[in-house]
């Protein structure tokens, strides 16, 4: 697999090169959230806001009323935990194109319960006018600013930083409200979000060789859930549904999809794997991935469950776990 | 720089009477209906008359006398309707009034009707359904452009559309009008240090400095005090003044900008102009009659008003 350093922060220098109207807002987090090429790059499209978010979000509207467009990067809990009165009155309720670009989601942190941002989706998908996405790899990354940028109103992105994996091809950009198929089958949908689907595909092989047949989507856009891709594989799967993401399970992509289910009157079992409604603490990825039940074996679990049998994985049938170095020169420091 | 509504040499003789206006229309209304932001009216009628016919470079009225029905929110394809067309067309050498008080929303109609820019119709409109004429001011309502009624938000606001403004090379300066009520808001001295940071010396901010809140007396609720001598450590130039002299309230806003936000702290009587109100310290954010007999107190005070 291939892994790569850094991504957003070259792209965004390269992306808006020809983008005058482009600003970035940062949180004396500039480093951490891979703005600090784009700063060197562009000193006077680039603006020191301070810890201070809600001041920065309300000051965000009001630039984009003025055809300026700003691109938000703090970690995640500080957009929408810290300035939520501000996201709704200043930006999203006047439907402005502010870019947020929130970091550090879920269990990529070991930054504890303060730096973990496990219910961003739920918040942010409950806000009228506003889109919400997720990237899940080195691609995703690369490519999700021409669609971010065409969105008319708000737009808040879950992001990755550091070392990325490639899982998707180079040349299939992301696309808003299009999930990227990535098996076909006829037992069981898996819909899988974020850092969850790298995870989910540690038990492909296995399960493939035990005959499950799944059709295993990478859902990016959480907000409109209206991608017929998805509809189709919830309605055909024969012996049920899993979701797996990297937060709560109230209010993100295991609700969305239960939504989208009983309005179609799916009647077919679905499991929600995900945090289930409780805080995580400060650890590593791995380990809070196996202790919270997010992991490619808590994935078997399901896949058992609904297929009423032992397949008999072991962790030894899984895929090794990508180790990501937590003292790395890609990160600015081992938060 | 002066408004369309002069009629005399004597400019502070035409604040003096919009602001008489602005009492009477408030009081009239809050009579009519038995209730109103009364107080808002009586400590706000100088500032808010001294910025429309003093102070700000203002284009005449673009929007339609009687306002528009409402027109729905903001949504995918719905452009944003604003209200800011009453204070003169968008144009890079005008000014711009952010209204963060929007609690002062009726005081604020009644300054538009009273400098030319609203038909007085428009008030009848007030708090009706599908008006936009609204009890607490939003974008859409008339001489409004951003949505601020959480408070604390539009100074902040303001700060954005100052640097856009400053990065276009526009040389229009943006008003904030607020109440001392916000600075009991951690937001407000973010946008403050902001403000300071970037140099954004087009922002004035005037503050309606009453003492009042919604429980009372800010004294018994949250102190802010000393509101100065805590704004200048912050960094910007502060002057304050008797909100209720056209000549105090218009003199800072004169001085030159020098690389720092101007604050006007405007020490203000929330009764002022109306005798009957001081019965009803402390509580006077919002007035409703007791009974009929204050109401036509009320009315009396208002015959006797000087036009």
């Amino acid at each position: 697999m291939e892994i790569l350093s850094k991504v957003h922060a070259r792209n965004l220098v390269s992306w808006a090169a020809d983008k005058p109207e482009v600003v970035v807002l940062s949180a004396d987090l500039t480093s951490s959230t891979e703005i600090d090429l784009f700063r060197d790059a562009y000193p006077a499209r680039f603006f020191s806001m301070g810890m201070a978010e809600q001041n920065m979000m309300s000051f965000a509207g009001g630039l984009a009323r003025e055809g300026v467009f700003p691109f938000v990067h703090t970690f995640a809990v500080f957009i929408y935990r810290r300035a939520y009165d501000q996201i709704a009155d200043s930006i999203a309720y006047p439907n402005l194109p502010v870019r947020m670009f929130g970091f550090l989601p879920g269990v990529t942190t070991p930054g504890g319960a303060t730096h973990q941002a496990i219910e961003d989706l739920s918040v942010m998908r409950s806000l009228p006018n506003m889109t919400v996405l997720e990237v899940g790899d080195a691609t995703d990354v690369e490519t999700l600013l021409d669609p971010v940028q065409a969105v008319e109103g708000p737009v808040y992105v879950r992001m990755l930083r550091g070392e990325l994996p490639r899982l998707f091809p180079k040349d299939e950009p992301f696309r808003i409200g299009q999930a990227r198929v990535l098996t076909r089958g006829t037992d069981l949908a898996l819909l899988s979000s974020g850092i969850c689907t790298e995870e989910a595909l540690r038990a492909a092989a296995a399960l493939e060789s035990r005959g499950v047949s799944i059709q295993h989507l990478h859902v990016s856009t959480l907000k409109p859930f209206d991608d017929e891709a998805v509809a189709e594989a919830v309605s055909s799967a024969r012996k049920g549904v899993i979701t797996m993401e990297n937060h709560t399970v109230l209010g993100g992509l295991g609700t969305a999809t239960a939504e989208l289910m009983a309005g179609l009157g799916v009647g077919r079992p679905l499991i929600r794997v995900g945090i289930q409604d409780e805080f995580l603490h400060g650890a590593s990825r791995p380990h809070l991935m196996k202790e919270y039940g997010l992991d490619a074996a808590a994935l078997v679990r399901a896949v058992e469950t609904l297929l009423h049998q032992d397949l008999g994985i072991g962790e030894g049938d899984l895929a090794a776990v990508r180790l990501e170095n937590v003292h790395s020169a890609a990160k600015a420091e081992a938060l | 720089m002066q408004s369309a509504a002069t009629s005399t040499n004597n400019w502070t003789d035409d604040v003096h009477r919009v602001a008489r206006g602005i009492r009477r229309r408030v009081l009239d209304h809050t009579i009519r209906n038995n209730g109103g932001y009364l107080s808002q009216a009586c400590s706000s009628a100088e500032t808010l008359a001294t910025l429309y016919v003093r102070l700000m470079n203002l284009g005449p009225s673009v929007a339609p006398p009687v306002p528009p029905a409402f027109p729905g929110v903001p949504k995918a394809g719905r452009r944003a309707y604003t209200g800011a067309g009453y204070n003169g067309e968008h144009a890079p050498e005008r000014d711009r009034l952010y209204f963060s008080a929007v609690h002062y929303a009726l005081p604020l109609y009644a300054t538009l009707i009273e400098t030319g820019r609203m038909s007085e119709d428009g008030l009848r409109q007030f708090n009706q359904d599908g008006s936009t004429v609204e009890m607490i001011g939003a974008e859409h309502s008339p001489g409004l452009e951003l949505t601020g009624g959480s408070l604390g938000q539009t100074l902040s606001q303001a700060g954005g559309i100052a640097l856009a403004r400053r990065l276009r090379g526009e040389s229009g300066r943006q008003w904030v009008y607020m109440s001392d009520g916000e600075f009991q808001s951690g937001q407000t001295w973010e946008a403050v240090q902001a403000l300071v940071y970037h140099r954004l010396d087009s922002i004035v901010a005037y503050v309606d400095v009453n003492g009042q809140q919604c429980d009372g007396k800010m004294t018994d609720v949250m102190t802010i005090e000393p509101l100065q001598s805590r704004l200048e450590a912050f960094g910007a130039r502060v002057v304050s003044v008797d909100g209720h002299d056209p000549e105090q309230l218009a003199a800072p806003a004169e001085q030159a900008p020098d690389g720092r936000p101007t604050v006007v702290l405007a020490y203000t009587n929330p009764c002022q102009g109306m005798p009957l109100m001081e019965a009803r310290r402390p509580k006077l954010h919002y007035v409703r009659f007791k009974d009929e007999a204050e109401r036509t107190a009320f009315a009396d005070m208002l015959r006797g008003m000087p036009r």
